[in-house]
């Protein structure tokens, strides 16, 4: 092996590595669960040397590199078929890499902290670092194949990490939930994988996407939209979105990692590999335009009406995953990754200085506890919360820090990305072929954007500004402000160095326009624009620059009146009055928007219930406990036919021998004729 | 002489009466007289083709479907025997502890 | 003639063969020696070594005829001797625990296993239904080996009349077969195929004959109460070894006495065999608590893949099933070897999976070895049955068969959720009380570890340098 494989390999290996160390060591030695200090260390090690070789690559190359492929092995050789495990560092995949590692070391550092009481410390450490070994073969991955291998696994650990309190059914049913939702996009996934083998005859990045001409029309609409519905599973979209608020029953670290800065991303990182095939399709591309902008704004409805401090959060995630999906759509791939890195950042924050806020209210039920009072409220719960930013000023201002840059107020990073995101939908209204829908769909980004920033100060105000309300709403729990305290260093210093990235990460994607307005001849300040120039097939920009300031102008608007909104209701501890009073002004909207828009209901309205009640009449025998989402559903209707069949099994033989025969007469019918 | 189509048509009808009777007796032992009469059908196709092709491979074939087909016997009654001291009868449809 | 050359080319048969009727002997001159499972393990191992020496030679006839040797059918012994050695390995272990370690057993196994080299490599209709009667009439007996119980005995009489029903039925399809062309010889019915009325029913009812015995829907009915009813290793030895010879056979049968004549459409019968028996396996499968019950459903399904391969009928597609063959049965004897440790505890039912709650992290080698057996049933990469599936797909795929596929992958998705469900009991439910296990013996663990082992080596083998499986599959 020459020494530049060798030195990837690490990147691969020691994730997997540290996985092996630590779940081996702690399945079968007991001691060694308690060593807490040296399994972190592993962990953290195991995730920060690939993060450094990442880096290495990535001053290695330029804009213009080509992307270095390295074979490791051959993994399937059948016939004109053959599978390589072979990994691909092109502009791309090398910026991901370092998102993955990067943002996944500090959160290896901050549950060192957050995890420090739990018994499964060891389990946990394990699975973050089989997590980043997936997720690692997702971005790095050469062929279709290999990218699945990190497809699926990711799906695994993330079913293993939301579940990790297994002794919760709750948990476990969340697990399994989001296990069974990314099933289903993954079929499809599959299926457009074999589609794109028949046609190109290979699995790789390169052939497939040098080859485009020769997949018919239809057939390329096809794998276009079986991988878009693989994305929307993953990636938590509209109708396979109901998962992922869910899963936030993981542990706080693991919906930081997994649910906002990583694995729900990999559907947006799967179409921008595969952006000239999308490039060709048009039709399918207003549709992904569509369900994101779709999924943006219903998402972010539900979030005003959250109270649990990480179910805004949540839906704030597949809010901004929808933006995501929103551009990709418009051509502004670029974009949509740019918008992939600074929420990253922005959001990732966001999980743990709410892990931070959580962590100290246990603190306070403990420490209740402790004095003798039996007070139990829930410690997510941002209605007991409020004041705390004298308690907690780190978290309270990365906390701020990351609010503002998710608000889009510049020069933070979530302005920027998020203007790129906005402009681009416009634009693709603009550009040959383009369609009026585009604009339609400016408009409800713009909408969304104003609702997010809304919702983010509505619930940084609620929990950091005004009083504590956990004395006032519990009678027992007076003077239990003496608990509050800021957490241990190893979780605030992620939260500083994420904050700093959530201002900063901006500048990798200025766009161009505002030099060019004042030199009139092409610039190149958008950094990120000209890094995956090779690898993104974006629109051009058609529009004007007088537009694009326009545009800016709007967002920026919309933005601050978004944040000046907030603070005229939420500033001063009235969360609840003003919560009524928005639900009195939408009225049965909100209620909608408070049910989120039912969707769990339907699906069990539509499809579950009817079922259950059939079964509950014509089949008393029927076992159907658990029943709710469209998934159960189709599981149910499968575990119908399943209760149906087996009672063809009667355990008589003469009823087995009418089988065969029939079966007989079947296979000679079929035979003859 | 008589055309083959009588021996294949007797034998497929004996095949096709073992098939019933498969199907229809409940009682194990008879049950196994019908698929020994499947397996006699069987037989006296063999012998007819052996002759009509003027080959010996078919009347080979038919020795040792009568060696196994004994050796079933064998372990089949067997087997009958040990249901019968179970269940205290051969009935196949009170037979059905094992199902669904 | 070199009658020597072919005894030496058929020793794993001839070995397996005599070891049964030493084995015997030793029962009828001091009963319940022990010495007898220690001659069937090592004429196995024995009959194991010149198995994989005779890998990659070509495929030769011999015996005049009426078997054949090397290539794919090598492969096939291979794959048989490898699963009965750990079935008997397992077995010991297992038999003593539930009180019925008699020494018959092994005399059964070992004549077995000579029917199933013989089936294996059958190139004679003749041959061929005397392999098959061999192996299954050893089957029965050991389907009823707890013949005191009412379940056992049961089991036995469901396997044995439907078997000899379906005997019926190929030895019907034979006898069609040597009528419409006048021969017995495999390769002489191929060269003399029709489209005839004679030719299409005896090819017919001999693919009957073979379905029934692998399982495929609507001829799987005895599959679940036999699995259920007979002792867990043996179960195992049913499962794996059974099924790899008769696909064995049916690979030696439909590529050279079926070929593609206008008119023999037995490709198109296949694949919609395939769809039913996969689609029906996993179905009932997801309802099942008995845990016996979910993994004979399973194999069901298992069959059902495989036969997608043989849909394909390409060279490609023969030996995607003979390596899928080979991934089945590591990894299906690994899975009924960890159930049968469960069951061995006396006085816990663990047949039902409720009762596996929390098992996972009380005996973690265990625990993290089913759970590495079944994610590779469910086809979950890295692991063996990941790559065999693929291959099957694959050669589907590539013979233009994709609808077939395409059910394939989906009913193997589906699959996972049952899978799934047993892992969800043995670590995220908490144990209902305090359970003692025993230890398993350091012989059945280390054999569990083997199967594992191969499991994980051949999902990812093709990395090392000893040279790939697939070379090896090779002739016709």
């Amino acid at each position: 092996m020459e020494s530049a494989t060798a030195l990837f390999s690490l990147i691969i290996a020691l994730p997997l590595l540290g996985f092996l160390i630590n779940g081996l060591t702690g399945l079968f030695v007991e001691s060694y669960r308690n060593k807490k200090q040296l399994i972190g260390s592993i962990a953290s090690t195991a995730v920060f040397i690939p993060f450094v070789i990442a880096v290495y690559f990535f001053i290695n190359m330029n804009a213009g590199s080509e992307a270095l492929i390295y074979k490791l092995f051959t993994w399937m050789d059948v016939g004109t078929f053959s599978v390589d495990v072979a990994y691909r560092v092109d502009q791309l995949s090398v910026m991901m890499t370092m998102v993955v590692t990067g943002v996944g070391f500090l959160i290896h550092i901050y549950s060192m902290g957050y995890m420090s009481h739990d018994e499964g410390y060891w389990k946990f450490f394990a699975y973050l670092n089989l997590f980043i070994f997936a997720m690692l073969n997702l971005v790095l991955g050469n062929n279709l194949l290999l990218l699945f291998l990190g497809w699926e696994g990711v799906g695994v650990c993330s079913y293993l990490l939301i579940g990790f309190w297994y002794t919760d059914m709750a948990k476990s049913d969340a697990a399994k939930k989001a296990f069974i939702y990314n099933r289903i996009g993954d079929f499809a996934f599959l299926i457009a994988m074999f589609m794109v083998f028949q046609t190109v005859g290979s699995l790789n990045f390169d052939v497939i996407l040098g080859n485009l001409d020769s997949f018919t029309e239809g057939y390329m609409v096809a794998i276009g939209l079986l991988m878009f519905v693989g994305a929307t599973g993953k990636s938590a979209q509209i109708p396979l979105f109901v998962w992922l608020p869910d899963a936030m029953a993981g542990p706080t670290p693991v919906s930081a990692l997994i649910h906002a800065a990583t694995m729900v991303t990999s559907g947006i990182y799967l179409i921008s590999r595969m952006s000239p095939m999308y490039a060709m399709i048009p039709e399918v591309m207003i549709i992904i335009s569509v369900i994101g902008a779709l999924t943006a704004i219903v998402a972010a409805t539900i979030a005003i009406t959250q109270n649990d401090i990480k179910g805004v959060l949540a839906y704030s995630t597949v809010s901004q995953l929808g933006y995501m999906f929103l551009a990709l759509g418009a051509g502004g791939f670029t974009a949509a990754m740019f918008h992939v890195v600074t929420h990253a950042f922005f959001k990732a924050c966001l999980f743990l200085g709410s892990g931070s806020v959580i962590h100290a209210m246990e603190h306070v039920e403990h420490g209740l506890h402790k004095e003798g009072k039996d007070v139990h409220f829930d410690p997510q719960d941002m209605r007991f919360m409020g004041g705390l930013k004298k308690y907690m000023p780190s978290t309270y201002k990365t906390f701020l820090i990351a609010t503002v840059a998710i608000a889009g107020i510049p020069p933070l990073a979530g302005f920027f990305s998020k203007d790129e995101v906005l402009a681009m939908t416009m634009n693709a209204g603009f550009v040959d072929g383009g369609s009026w829908v585009y604009m339609m769909l400016w408009g409800v980004g713009i909408i969304t954007a104003f609702l997010t920033a809304f919702y983010m100060f509505r619930l940084t105000l609620t929990t950091f500004h005004g009083s504590f309300k956990l004395p006032t709403k519990i009678k027992e729990a007076a003077g239990s402000e003496k608990f509050l305290h800021e957490n241990p260093w190893n979780m605030t210093t992620p939260l500083w160095i994420l904050a700093v990235l959530a201002v900063f990460g901006g500048f990798l994607g200025v766009p161009n326009f505002i030099v060019e307005t004042f030199t009139h001849e092409p610039a190149h300040i958008n950094l990120l624009h000209d890094w995956l120039y090779k690898i993104n097939a974006d629109y051009i920009i058609e529009m004007e620059h007088w537009v694009e300031w326009v545009l800016m102008a709007v967002s920026i608007l919309i933005a601050i009146s978004g944040v000046w909104l907030a603070f005229r209701m939420y500033n001063n501890d009235q969360q609840e009055e003003s919560d009524a009073k928005i639900a009195s002004r939408f009225g049965g909207l909100y209620s909608v928007w408070k049910d989120k828009y039912n969707l769990d209901d339907v699906y069990e309205g539509l499809v579950a219930n009817p079922t259950v009640k059939f079964s509950d009449k014509v089949l008393a025998v029927f076992d159907m406990k658990v029943v709710d989402g469209i998934v159960n559903a189709i599981a149910g209707t499968v575990r119908l036919f399943g209760s149906l069949f087996r009672y063809l099994q009667t355990g008589v033989v003469s009823s087995y021998a009418l089988a065969f025969v029939i079966g007989v007469i079947v296979i000679l019918y079929l035979m003859i004729s | 002489m008589l055309e083959i189509d009588w021996f294949l048509g007797i034998s497929a009808i004996m095949f096709s009466i073992g098939i019933i009777g498969v199907l229809i007796r409940r009682n194990a032992v008879v049950i196994f007289m019908c698929v020994e009469l499947m397996l006699n059908a069987v037989n006296l196709t063999l012998v007819s083709f052996s002759s009509f092709h003027g080959n010996i491979d078919g009347q080979i074939f038919v020795f040792f479907a009568l060696a196994v087909a004994a050796a079933e016997a064998v372990v089949g009654l067997a087997i009958i025997i040990a249901i019968f001291r179970n269940n205290l009868t051969v009935d196949v449809t009170e037979i059905n502890l094992l199902r669904w | 003639m070199d009658y020597l050359g072919d005894l030496q080319a058929f020793l794993p048969g001839i070995i397996t063969a005599v070891a049964g009727l030493a084995v015997i002997t030793i029962e009828a001159l001091k009963s319940g020696h022990k010495s007898a499972y220690w001659v069937t393990s090592f004429s196995l191992i024995v009959a194991l070594f010149f198995g994989i020496q005779s890998l990659g030679t070509p495929l030769q006839e011999a015996f005049s005829g009426m078997l054949v040797h090397g290539g794919i059918a090598a492969f096939g012994n291979v794959i048989i001797l490898l699963g009965t050695l750990f079935c008997v390995f397992l077995s010991n272990d297992y038999l003593e625990g539930i009180d019925h370690n008699y020494n018959e057993v092994y005399g059964m196994i070992l004549f077995a296993t000579s029917g199933m080299i013989c089936l294996a490599g059958a190139n004679d209709l003749i041959s061929l239904f005397l392999g098959l009667e061999t192996m299954s009439i050893c089957l029965y007996v050991m389907a009823g080996l707890i013949k005191n119980e009412k379940q056992g005995a049961e089991g036995a009489l469901k396997y044995f009349l439907l078997g000899a029903f379906s005997t019926g039925f190929l030895l019907y399809g034979a006898a069609l077969l040597y009528g419409a062309t006048g021969t017995t010889s495999i390769p002489g019915i191929g060269a003399a195929a029709s489209s005839d009325l004679l030719f299409l029913a005896g090819a017919a009812l001999l693919l009957i004959g073979f379905l029934f015995k692998v399982s495929a829907v609507p001829f799987h009915m005895w599959t679940p109460d036999v699995y259920q009813a007979t002792p867990t290793t043996l179960t195992a030895y049913m499962a794996t070894a059974s099924k790899a010879a008769t696909f064995m056979a049916m690979i030696l049968v439909l590529s050279r006495a079926l070929p593609s004549v206008e008119g023999l459409d037995w490709q198109a019968v296949l694949s919609v065999v395939a769809i039913i028996t996969m689609i029906f396996g996993n179905i009932i499968a997801l309802v099942q608590d008995n845990i016996k019950r979910m993994l004979a459903y399973s194999s069901i399904a298992h069959a059902g893949y495989a036969l997608v391969g043989l849909s394909a009928a390409t060279p490609e597609g023969y030996s995607a099933v003979a390596f899928y063959l080979f991934a089945y049965t590591i990894m299906n004897v690994g899975a009924f070897g960890v159930v049968a440790y469960y069951e061995r505890n006396k006085g816990l039912d663990f047949s039902d999976v409720n009762n596996l709650a929390g098992l996972g992290f009380k005996k973690p080698m265990m625990g993290v070895m089913m759970s590495l057996f079944l994610f590779s049933l469910a086809g979950i990469p890295p692991f063996v049955g990941f790559v065999g599936k693929y291959y099957v797909f694959a050669a589907a795929i590539n013979a233009n068969m994709v609808p077939l596929a395409i059910v394939g992958v989906l009913a193997s998705a589906a699959s996972v959720y049952y899978y799934l469900r047993v892992m969800v009991y043995l670590y995220f439910r908490e144990a209902h009380k305090e359970t003692e296990m025993i230890d398993a013996s350091f012989l059945y663990k280390g054999a569990l570890v083997i199967l594992a082992l191969l499991t994980v080596y051949y999902g990812i083998e093709p990395i090392l340098p000893f040279g790939g499986l697939m070379e090896l599959i090779t002739g016709f």
